[in-house]
């Protein structure tokens, strides 16, 4: 076990926890943004480096602070380690830096763009960007793509935070999707057109934390804001069925995996699930969805759950559950 | 003349074959290491010696070998970095050509001495012709018994191998390296777990520059405490310099660590002075990475000592009025040169070559490079100087490998030493972006 103090709150931490994971079972505001790192895929995180901490004591044994700001999605804690998030403007300047960086070649059309509303990079801009841009030159562009019947591709609003490459890797057999090119030039491939042909492919959409990779069958139908997410379940073959539907009235406009409030998935789901299953007779519906994420749409009727009231009529009583009150 | 450690046998006809290689006492310090000292001793030896990198971050080799950890049943590699790509860096190549036995020779020392039966030379890929030569000179000490199994008759093999890097200055970055060679994009790695924990195929491994290599054969031959004498302060040895620019003899040349840059520059037994009998302007002493110092900081430091040609005396001062030995690539500008359309090029350079794997170096290098070509070619505002200074700012320190460094601080310091030439070329447009036009006031005052 290791003691660490992250913005003067303690904590007691299993060995081999990251600084961010130590953080996140704080909870709050002292929790660092993470654009790149994704709990459940191994390997990711390091490269977006708006999680920089400082760590102004290293360990109880070597108190010298590290010199140079740490990632905190892959620095291991130690004990006596002494964090400074929030609260060291050397760490918000270079944050704000970095959400610049990350804008500056972003097309920045939330207005027509499917992920507005739950948009990680529109949530950061939001929290630490200026306002204004001091960039003037032309921003890179790319053609919309289409990887497969199901997925498109707009290279152009991508931040390569790789979390797509890990998940075609980590979930997926056969993969062909990866990153060609170097420096800012480097974008999403399925090297050369290939299209993305298996039974998890859908789970790139979710984990993309901006509007590059979105669902063809969800494209333009609706604002997320406008629909409503209720947890609900079938019982699939392939994956554990277990889904967040967004309805409409009686209409399901896109089914999604379970995502935490750090907008991590609970569990992969299959292509069936998310996309062929758009009719409310699919699934068994459990009851509203808390979505507990900094993002609009936690400002629609669902912010606070309520209990056992049913969304659709006559629904089995083993459906009820048991939401917590908070 | 200075003591030649390297380059001694250099210009020897037929050095580059087995035999002329060891009528000239090559291959001395593997029987010497393998047959009369174990592992440890070679170590010690190097730590004894003080020998630092010399790929450019100078740090202790002798400390580097003692941190690889050496869990049982786990093969241990040493990889060679010969990816010499940063623009003005030459003596890798230049020595590999000439001497391959040489590099061959500290190969085999240095694999004996941190117990790795596998060891790579991971070779720039441009530098075919080269790998020909390595490989050409492999296959002689494989014949010889110099490698392969039981060597010597010791019971102690190696097998070592030349791998071509695709042309990436990023391979040159050592966990970046170990993926390419690894068959992988050549992504630098998150640090922690660092190379001598984690390295090449998930074993402890250690990344040495040629040159380092190179000169673990005299310290094994002639003795640490011998190659400590050498040099000045705890830069000990000699160091191959790669001059270009401006001068009249440019060239790979070896030296002590310790000549003043005054001599280095001006001596006809270097680079022999500015071309043409023109002025010093200014020097990049360590490769296109380093800051950039005006005539008078490099001649001298900023206390008004003057400069020598050392880890130590190169960046007295700091960032203020220093700069670094880096890989040794001296490149020397004279007074027609446009410090502005110079950055230009080195900001151009690390654009292209950022691997795009973290937000700030992927998306500052090429900011920097379009704020740089537009005042270059007259489009620059005013405002633009604090903005480079800024963005240079927010990559340097923020990024996974130290790429991000080296785009931000040649731009930082051309500002930091040259602002009123930015300053002329964006209030001057039309005369700045004339052919050959270049500013001729003095440099700006060295400000903390």
């Amino acid at each position: 076990m290791a003691k660490v103090t992250i913005d003067g709150i303690e904590i007691e931490v299993e060995d081999g926890t990251t600084i961010l994971q130590a953080a996140r079972q704080i909870g709050g505001s002292v929790v660092p943004p993470a654009m790149c790192y994704y709990g459940p895929l191994k390997g990711s995180g390091g490269k977006c480096r708006v999680c920089l901490v400082k760590v102004t004591q290293g360990s109880a044994k070597d108190t010298r602070p590290m010199p140079k700001l740490v990632a905190s999605c892959i620095t291991q804690v130690q004990d006596g380690m002494v964090v400074e998030n929030t609260t060291n403007e050397e760490v918000l300047n270079a944050r704000k830096g970095i959400v610049e960086m990350l804008l500056i070649n972003h097309p920045l059309d939330c207005p027509v763009c499917d992920q507005a509303g739950e948009c990680s990079l529109q949530d950061l801009s939001f929290e630490h960007g200026v306002s204004a841009t001091r960039y003037e030159e032309e921003r890179r562009t790319f053609n919309k793509v289409d990887l497969g019947p199901y997925i498109q591709l707009h290279m152009t609003r991508c931040i390569l935070c790789y979390r797509c490459v890990y998940t075609a890797d980590q979930i997926t057999a056969k993969r062909v999707h990866g990153v060609l090119g170097r420096g800012d030039a480097a974008e999403i491939g399925t090297y050369i057109e290939n299209v993305i042909d298996n039974d998890f492919s859908g789970n790139v959409i979710d984990v993309c934390p901006v509007g590059a990779l979105t669902d063809k069958t969800w494209r333009f139908k609706n604002r997320v804001w406008f629909t409503k997410p209720m947890d609900a379940h079938r019982d699939c073959p392939t994956c554990s069925g277990k889904v967040t539907l967004w309805a409409r009235g009686e209409e399901v406009l896109r089914v999604t995996a379970r995502k935490d409030q750090y907008n991590e998935v609970e569990e992969f789901i299959c292509n069936t699930c998310r996309f062929d299953k758009k009719e409310v007779t699919d699934w068994t519906i459990e009851g509203p969805r808390h979505i507990d994420r900094a993002s609009v749409i936690s400002a629609n009727h669902y912010e606070l759950p309520v209990v056992n009231v049913p969304i659709v009529p006559n629904l089995p009583k083993s459906t009820e559950k048991q939401l917590p009150q908070k | 003349m200075g003591l030649k450690i390297l380059t001694e046998h250099i210009n020897v006809p037929g050095i580059e074959t087995l035999e002329v290689y060891r009528k000239h006492g090559g291959y001395k310090s593997v029987e010497k290491a393998i047959k009369t000292m174990t592992p440890d001793e070679v170590v010690e030896e190097v730590k004894t010696s003080g020998l630092r990198g010399r790929g450019g971050a100078g740090f202790p080799t002798g400390m580097k070998w003692s941190f690889l950890a050496k869990p049982e049943g786990v093969p241990r590699y040493l990889v060679c970095n010969a990816d010499e790509s940063e623009p003005g860096t030459f003596k890798d190549r230049w020595f590999m050509e000439k001497n391959p036995h040489a590099l061959i020779e500290g190969m085999i020392t240095s694999s004996f001495a941190l117990g790795a039966n596998t060891s790579y030379i991971y070779i720039r890929g441009e530098l075919l012709f080269v790998l020909r030569i390595l490989e050409k000179a492999i296959a002689e000490a494989y014949a010889a018994g110099l490698l392969g199994k039981n060597i010597l008759g010791s019971g102690y093999d190696l097998d070592l191998h030349v791998a071509p890097g695709g042309g990436a200055y990023i391979c040159g970055e050592e966990t970046a390296l170990l993926e390419s060679l690894e068959g992988k994009r050549g992504n630098p790695r998150n640090k922690p777990p660092f190379p001598a924990v984690k390295g090449l195929f998930q074993c402890p491994t250690v990344v040495n520059n040629v040159e380092t290599i190179s000169a673990v054969p005299w310290i094994v031959n002639n003795g640490g405490a011998e190659y400590a004498k050498i040099g000045i302060g705890r830069s000990t040895g000699t160091k191959l310099i790669s001059a270009s620019g401006n001068i009249n003899k440019p060239g790979v040349y070896e030296i002590e660590l310790g000549v003043p840059v005054e001599e280095f520059i001006y001596s006809e037994e270097y680079c022999g002075g500015i071309w043409k009998g023109k002025q010093l302007k200014a020097v990049v002493p360590g490769g296109s990475s380093v800051p950039i110092l005006p005539a008078e900081l490099i001649l001298k430091t900023a206390a008004g000592e003057p400069r020598l040609m050392s880890y130590e005396s190169l960046s007295d001062g700091g960032f203020v009025s220093g700069s670094m030995l880096g890989s040794g690539a001296f490149i020397v500008f004279d007074e027609d040169q446009c410090i502005v359309r110079n950055t230009w090029n080195y900001a151009r350079f690390y654009h292209h070559e950022s691997c795009g794997q973290c937000s700030p170096c992927r998306e500052g290098t090429g900011w920097m490079e379009r704020v740089l070509h537009r005042i270059e070619y007259g489009h620059g505002h005013q405002q633009d100087i604090d903005l480079l200074v800024s963005v240079a700012k927010q990559i340097e320190g923020n990024t996974i490998c130290p790429l991000g460094d080296a785009a931000a601080w040649p731009v930082a310091a051309a500002i930091r030493h040259f602002r009123h030439e930015f300053e002329w070329h964006i209030n001057n447009p039309q005369e700045a972006t004339a052919p050959g036009a270049v500013y001729r006031g003095q440099p700006a005052a060295v400000t903390a």
